[in-house]
């Protein structure tokens, strides 16, 4: 038999059509495509694609379920090791995980093994009726700190095993980086509000509008009976370059953008929520971050929009799909180049114009790479006298995020690293006695798929410490 | 849902509040605040604490109706409910050690204040309040102040009540015939901090400033909240939802402030306009 040496293409909106509206790009695989790409496993004895995802999803026995018509077996088997399919099947970076390891790969293209995931969760969603049921209570109560994917994994790991969990989360809406930081394009709200409505289900009670460090600490939530903590706090704080002009009107950091256009719902034209629209916008970084705030600009409305990036193509950490769908779309990727200024309306005659302090343009500086670094990346240079202006009326910084200092600000003795990030042990276990940690808030920026490991190896330790006593 | 325990107009355009919420009232402490969201899909604003009732679990706000979601807020009456109210956020203001205080506020800025004011009177301090209003009818807190200290100055913009002028002016008059504040806290429009500040410098007198921009999670997150102080000749950025909101008045850049704080000037008139609207009709 042949094989297909391509994966079965994904059908997405037209990038004309999808670069106006915010309904999801990628339609998702229809079942006689899911099949045929599903025979293009090779069902390995060796399972190379199972090492190559964080939480090692059990790869060739869900295909052989998806071969068999058995979906619903397949979720099962996914289900085993994950408790996002939904999410982890859309915004996984499979290309450096589960696929790159691909047996498929080393000659054609690998088995779109995502795409399946997604496909195989979609259709569970769409037909499983009935609730979850809650199991035996067992007397033992749980806090977690956070609602992103490690928090939420977490808290339902624990809960099917009939632990009391309660989440408490800083925000109004439940869901972290999945609500205010991905756009609905890309991961439809209703996906992660069904999850939370799962753990609902399960007896998981999610307190909105609670800061721990603030309205309640980590001491106060064991003097409340809680016998142990699950901090799964995520990486929010946002990094500026600090280069002159970045507090001019029209500078953004690409969480308080997105949070707008996310969690305070500006992408449905709310009219409650300001936000920049419209004229021409630079982005600044080359992550998903950097795609997500671009596509979501062009979407309100943004004449041109710029990626501006220091180093090259191949460096990009994005997403690959991401950035495909993005360049279709349009966005203008600037590569090689450093912004060094940004640049502001003044009216020297009249100082209450109001367009003074409003972004005009960024001054950039062209890159080359020059030798590799420590991590073995090229450094980028700046090319001297090679300064050059982009004309723009919006900037967003997309330059990465850092662990917020509160927690550990309030909770004594809870040790981090010199990046902020919470120190924990391979049980997740922090230098904090019953605290435990995981996700972006231990290592710092980094994917929902890992958050969502961390979170059930945290969920083992955390039964395996309090079912013994 | 939070829910409204008690309203009452304190003027034609300032309204307090008593919201339901234990675990705010439990922790807050003079200077910090909450944000909160009127109704689902609402916009989040930051609001001042100014008092708690840690029996009641009630926590006291006072807003001045400036746009639409603070008019959406006056719209709700008592025994209603609001979608959402967290905090409380920011740090609290540093009272320690300060034995003679000026507090000087301006319009809803004393909203702010009295719980400050308060917290040094029960501290034994020696407090001297001025506060400013435009005219007349938008006085608020008189009587509140005049409790918690021990010299109190009001001023009108118009002179349509005390006295006439800003608050630098007694401020000035003040420090010119030999008075010492350990320390002096402004809290009110940024201008008015500005003068503040520059009216205190000659003399050396530490000010501290109450900050307020634009905010949207009030965590740390979003960084929308920032502001730049100059500290020794460096230019630094800080949030002022968790580094503030309370900075030294001599290290911060107000002109960017007040800057930034006209971002979404055009789209806050036309929300207000059609929030009004969407009153009217109803
Ligand atoms: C725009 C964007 C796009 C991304 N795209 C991808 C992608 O395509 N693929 C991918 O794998 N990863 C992607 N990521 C990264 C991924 O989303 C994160 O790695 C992941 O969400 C981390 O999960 P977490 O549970 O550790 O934390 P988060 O998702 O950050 O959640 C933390 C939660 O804790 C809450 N919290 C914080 N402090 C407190 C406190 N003191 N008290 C109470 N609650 C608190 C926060 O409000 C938040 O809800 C993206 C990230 C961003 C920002
Ligand atoms: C830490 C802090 C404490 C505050 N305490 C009080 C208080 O106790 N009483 C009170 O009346 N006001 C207080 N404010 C200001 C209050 O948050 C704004 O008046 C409110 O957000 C206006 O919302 P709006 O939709 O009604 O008006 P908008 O239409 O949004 O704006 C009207 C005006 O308010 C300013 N403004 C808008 N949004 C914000 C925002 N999120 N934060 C700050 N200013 C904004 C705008 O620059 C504009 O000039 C405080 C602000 C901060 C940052
Ligand atoms: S969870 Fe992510 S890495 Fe693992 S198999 Fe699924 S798509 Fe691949
Ligand atoms: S490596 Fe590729 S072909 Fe082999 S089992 Fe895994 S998915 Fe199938
Ligand atoms: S309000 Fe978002 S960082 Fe301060």
């Amino acid at each position: 038999m042949a094989l297909n040496p391509t994966k079965h293409e994904m059908p997405t909106q037209a990038p004309e059509v999808r670069a106006h509206n915010f309904r999801e790009v990628a339609e998702g695989y229809p079942m006689e495509v899911a099949l045929e790409e599903a025979k293009r496993c090779l069902n390995c004895k060796n399972r190379p694609c199972v090492s190559g995802c964080p939480v090692n999803v059990n790869i060739p026995d869900f295909i052989t379920k998806i071969k068999d018509g058995d979906f619903e077996g397949a979720y099962q088997v996914i289900s085993e090791s994950s408790s996002l399919p939904a999410v982890c099947g859309r915004v996984c970076p499979q290309e450096t995980q589960c696929e790159s390891k691909c047996t498929m790969g080393i000659k054609f293209e690998p088995v779109g093994i995502g795409r399946l995931e997604r496909f195989v969760a979609d259709r569970h969603n769409a037909n499983a009726a009935e609730k979850a049921v809650p199991p035996a209570p067992n007397g033992h109560r749980v806090a977690i700190v956070g609602s992103g994917p490690s928090g939420l994994t977490c808290a339902g790991d624990l809960a099917k095993k009939g632990y009391k969990v309660s989440v408490f989360e800083a925000l109004h809406t439940a869901g972290g980086v999945l609500v205010y930081g991905i756009p609905e394009f890309r991961l439809p709200k209703s996906i992660v509000a069904k999850e939370v409505e799962t753990l609902k289900e399960l007896g998981v009670e999610i307190e909105t509008n609670v800061v721990i460090g603030k309205t309640l600490t980590v001491d106060e939530l064991f003097d409340m009976g809680f016998e142990a903590v699950f901090i799964g706090s995520g990486a929010g704080l946002p990094n500026f370059m600090n280069i002159p002009g970045e507090s001019l009107k029209g500078v953004y950091s690409a969480n308080e953008f997105l949070t707008r256009s996310n969690l305070m719902k500006a992408y449905l034209d709310h009219p409650n929520t300001p936000i920049m629209k419209g004229g021409n916008v630079a982005v600044v970084g080359g992550g998903n971050v950097a795609m997500d705030a671009a596509r979501t600009a062009l979407r309100l409305g943004a004449g041109h929009v710029y990626i501006v990036y220091r180093r090259s193509m191949e460096e990009l950490p994005a997403r690959r799909e991401e950035v495909e769908h993005a360049m279709e779309e349009g966005i203008d990727f600037r590569l090689l180049n450093n912004p060094v200024e940004i640049l502001g309306y003044r009216n020297p005659d009249d100082p209450r114009d109001p367009k003074n302090g409003f972004v005009t343009g960024m001054r950039c500086i062209r890159m080359e790479l020059g030798e590799p670094d420590a991590k073995g990346r090229r450094r980028p240079v700046p090319i001297p006298g090679s300064e050059f202006t982009l004309d723009v009326d919006t900037v967003i910084m997309a330059i990465g995020t850092s662990p917020n200092p509160l927690i550990k600000n309030t909770t004594e003795g809870l040790e981090v690293n010199a990046h902020g990030g919470i120190i924990v042990n391979e049980d997740g276990l922090t230098s904090r006695e019953h605290v435990y940690a995981g996700g972006d808030a231990v290592t710092g920026a980094a994917t929902v798929i890992s958050a969502m490991g961390a979170g059930k190896i945290a969920a083992k330790a955390i039964d395996e410490a309090l079912s013994a006593n | 849902m939070y829910r409204i325990v008690s309203k009452k107009n304190l003027n034609p355009t300032v309204t307090q509040m008593e919201i339901e919420a234990p675990l705010v009232a439990n922790k807050a402490l003079p200077g910090q605040f909450i944000i909160l969201r009127v109704d689902e899909d609402g916009e989040r604003i930051p609001l001042t604490v100014a008092g708690v009732d840690k029996t009641r679990g009630t926590v006291k706000i006072i807003f001045q109706i400036v746009g639409a979601t603070t008019e959406r807020l006056n719209h709700k009456n008592e025994g209603e409910h609001i979608s959402d109210f967290v905090g409380p956020l920011g740090v609290p203001t540093h009272t320690e050690g300060v034995k003679k205080v000026c507090i000087v506020g301006g319009g809803v800025g004393c909203a702010i204040a009295m719980p400050v004011a308060q917290a040094f009177h029960e501290q034994g301090a020696e407090v001297t309040s001025i506060i400013g209003f435009r005219s007349k009818d938008l006085l608020i807190l008189e009587d509140e102040f005049r409790a918690c200290s021990d010299r109190l100055i009001v001023m009108t913009d118009d002179g349509s009540y005390a006295r006439h002028g800003n608050v630098t002016v007694p401020l000035k008059e003040m420090l010119e015939a030999g008075e010492r504040f350990d320390l002096i806290i402004t809290i009110g429009p940024l201008i008015m901090m500005k003068f503040v500040t520059l009216t205190a410098k000659p003399f050396n007198v530490p000010v501290t400033v109450s900050m307020n921009p634009i905010m949207v999670d009030g965590t740390g997150m979003c960084g929308g909240c920032r502001l730049t102080l100059i500290e020794d000749g460096k230019r630094v950025t800080k949030f002022a939802c968790v580094d503030g909101p309370d900075f030294n008045g001599y290290e911060v850049d107000f002109d960017e402030a007040m800057s930034r704080g006209r971002m979404y000037f055009d789209y806050e008139r036309r929300a207000h306009e059609e929030t009004c609207n969407l009153f009217k009709n109803a």
